[in-house]
């Protein structure tokens, strides 16, 4: 084929009419799932921002109220205690975990007897439904029942009241999900481990690197974006956390657990404040979006170079 | 000769059918017993959507005579107290309800439903001869269940289930080592709660609900001692702020700040009662449907001890709060009939006997209680029933009729939280009115 000719066959396919004719042929392809998507995404938030312009309780008549379920929000102290109380949950059932996951994958890639077992071992929490465990550890963390005050009592430390403090309930609820979600950290970074070059290490050796000094300036640095991964999905996980605090506290004592999400679930379910709860459910999404934003750019800064 | 002719062998047919058909006709026959006949919706079948507890119990473990009985079949389903409530008004307000028949708490649930019409009226279904069995028996309910039952624009859209007053279970073994007597009066309660506290031991005086929402019942137990209601019955006005709701307020501050073990901020009525059964506990506040575990040896080491006493004088009144459910029929249900059959066999004299002597609950029919065959099989000790009686007798509703009253439990609980806490009680309430009354303001309104 000449050149003139491939250059007008070129010509004919970017004209307008080409364009159109793909369209015409294949866009009905992708019409179930835009259909679905727009089903079960877009029409679903549609309908939430709709709800949060209303004053909506279910059993009466619904009025429109514009912005002013979010200028209640702006003055509702309970609403802002709940933030306050998300990002310190959050924060701890994203730092403990990764930390004890790291140092679980770090021992868990040496070599040593009954290894595999013993990893097996060590992921059994994750694999037990949220609700069990809730249940299981509120009978744990009774006052004067629970085994945790037993075994404190056996090491001579005094019982302590555990989700029964409005000043301990989050560490404690917490520690159920480090318990809980831990294993999930140290199988990702343990993949990032076993994916790690050799090289660096041996290099790092020659020149007589200490092995606190490998691990801060090669490991460490290497494993980064498999971190970050756990980071974003533990943090995804403990924002929505809503299970275990429901079961075991239901955001008490008084308020001193109440995360977004349970101020939220009251508000919907209990109260029966649909627009209201709407309200709660566009900020708490700005949120989440704001922050996974921030992970996503933190993520694409430690990509290997 | 002795030919087996056609006219024999029909004869030896009709026979044996008759002898099929025997057992058939008797059923019917006793369907139709006093010239009612239970069988006339036979082959329908109904959905039936009962609250998690002992009477749920009770009649899903007989669900099968209504269906030998009527011909009706039952599918049932329990389910959890708080989740309970939340899918009845997400699915009544779907306007399809997937029940036909639903056990309320008048409660939390009656003004709610009420308001918006969501179950039927019984008055016509009970009117109607060709629907009420004549052994049903209807004046045999008492006057507080039909009270609950009937709604306040005179429509009763729930038959009488139950009813659970509010008593005091005290371990008599306690009582005794320290000389005392079960207490009459609230200020007695609070002495022998501090006479019976010796924290050293791990033994404490008092102990009932601090969890927040689960805990109003104890502060309207003791408001109740003072003659005085959460919100008037008439003007649907707070009353949370009286001297009497404060010294209410006082009171359970003092008993569970002082006397009760640690950790009781976060406990309902699961984490009170196992606290109770280890026998380290004096008094227990609560509703009376706890006896029967109380008395399970498997589950309770006070099995033999318990005191079952009746809500002490207030410094104005003697009353002890009380809650119930009913059961109702989905106005939206296209079985109505056959769901009427239901709820009438649900409330029957047979089925609520079943409930007293279960332990689970306090059937609203006047014969339970006078029925000896029926006190005879009761499991639990006498003290129990005469305390059910007498409790009844004194019972008040002891949480407002108010459309929102999750958030009132809500509201106030914080509030009756932070007092144990040290908090001042005075001023958790004043708070607490202060975030509540424009909620009632507007419910009120619309």
């Amino acid at each position: 084929m000449s050149q003139a000719t491939l250059e007008q066959k070129a010509a004919i396919e970017e004209t307008p009419e080409r364009g159109r004719a793909f369209g015409r042929h294949y866009l009905p392809f992708a019409y179930p799932a835009l259909l679905i998507t727009a089903a079960v995404i877009v029409f679903p938030w549609m309908f939430t921002i709709y709800m949060s312009l209303h004053d909506w309780k279910i059993g009466q008549q619904r009025e429109f109220v514009g912005l002013a379920n979010f200028v209640k929000l702006a003055t509702d102290g309970r609403f802002h205690e709940a933030i306050w109380h998300t990002l310190y949950f959050t924060v701890l059932a994203v730092v403990l975990p990764v930390i004890f996951g790291t140092i679980a994958a770090l021992i868990f890639n040496e070599r040593f007897p009954l290894r595999g077992f013993l990893r097996a071992v060590f992921i059994l929490p994750m694999m037990a439904t949220p609700v069990a465990v809730a249940l299981v550890w509120t009978m744990m963390f009774h006052p004067q029942l629970g085994v945790l005050n037993y075994l404190l009592s056996l090491v001579g430390i005094p019982p302590q009241l555990w989700v029964y403090e409005p000043s301990t309930v989050i560490p404690s609820l917490v520690l159920v999900e480090v318990w809980h979600w831990t294993p999930l950290v140290m199988l990702i970074v343990l993949g990032g481990l076993a994916a790690l070059p050799t090289e660096p290490y041996e290099s790092a050796k020659i020149d007589g690197a200490s092995a606190w000094q490998m691990f801060r300036h090669i490991t460490l640095p290497l494993i980064m974006p498999f971190l970050l991964v756990a980071i974003v999905i533990r943090t995804i996980d403990a924002l929505k956390a809503f299970d275990t605090i429901y079961v075991i506290t239901q955001g008490g004592p008084g308020t001193a657990s109440e995360t977004l999400n349970i101020y939220l679930y009251l508000n919907a379910f209990s109260f029966y404040n649909i627009g209201y709860a709407s309200a709660v459910t566009i900020v708490f999404f700005v949120l989440i979006v704001l922050l996974s934003m921030m992970l996503l750019y933190l993520r694409q800064k430690a990509k290997w170079s | 000769m002795n030919r087996f002719t056609r006219r024999k062998a029909l004869k030896i047919g009709a026979g044996a059918a008759g002898i099929l058909a025997a057992p058939a006709i008797m059923k019917v026959a006793r369907a139709q017993t006093g010239g009612f006949n239970w069988k006339k919706f036979q082959g329908q079948s109904i959905e039936v959507s009962l609250t998690l507890g002992p009477r749920a119990d009770v009649l899903r473990r007989h669900e099968k005579e209504f269906t030998d009985l009527t011909g009706i079949k039952v599918g049932s389903e329990a389910v959890p107290e708080q989740q309970h409530r939340q899918q009845v008004v997400i699915q009544f307000n779907s306007g399809n309800p997937q029940f036909d028949v639903i056990s309320i708490s008048w409660h939390v649930q009656k003004r709610l439903v009420g308001k918006a019409k969501w179950l039927a009226d019984m008055k016509p279904l009970l009117a109607d001869s060709s629907l009420t069995a004549p052994d049903y028996d209807f004046p045999d309910f008492t006057a507080g269940g039909l009270r609950w039952a009937t709604q306040g624009d005179g429509r009763m859209d729930t038959l009488p289930l139950n009813i659970d007053p509010w008593m005091i279970y005290w371990n008599k073994e306690l009582f005794a080592a320290k000389g005392l007597a079960f207490p009459k009066t609230f200020d007695e309660i609070v002495m022998a709660a501090e006479k019976l506290t010796d924290k050293a031991s791990g033994q404490y005086g008092w102990v009932s609900r601090g969890l927040k929402n689960a805990n109003v019942p104890v502060w309207t137990s003791f408001m109740l001692g003072h003659d005085m209601d959460p919100v008037n019955p008439k003007t649907v006005a707070l009353q949370t702020t009286t001297p009497e709701a404060i010294a209410a307020a006082e009171y359970y501050k003092k008993l569970n700040k002082d006397f009760a073990p640690p950790g009781t901020v976060g406990f309902n009525w699961n984490e009170s009662q196992t606290s109770f059964s280890q026998g380290k506990i004096g008094m227990w506040l609560d509703g009376i449907g706890f006896a029967p575990p109380l008395e399970d040896p498997t589950k309770s080491r006070v099995v033999g001890k318990v005191g079952y006493g009746i809500m002490p004088n207030g410094p104005k009144s003697k009353n002890s709060a009380t809650f119930g459910d009913g059961i109702g029929i989905a106005a939206a249900s296209k079985k109505k009939e056959a769901a009427y059959l239901y709820t009438q066999w649900a409330t029957s004299k047979l089925m609520c006997a079943r409930l007293l002597q279960s332990g689970g609950g306090s059937p609203c029919r006047a014969s339970s209680y006078s029925d000896k065959d029926v006190i005879a099989g009761l499991k639990l000790p006498r003290e129990w029933l005469t305390c059910l009686q007498e409790s009844t007798a004194i019972g008040r509703p002891g949480l407002p009729e108010i459309v929102p009253v999750t958030e009132f439990r809500d509201t106030f609980g914080i509030g009756l939280t932070n007092t144990i806490g040290g908090a001042d009680a005075r001023t958790e309430m004043v708070k607490a009115t202060e975030a509540f009354a424009p909620v009632l303001q507007k419910s009120e309104a619309s």
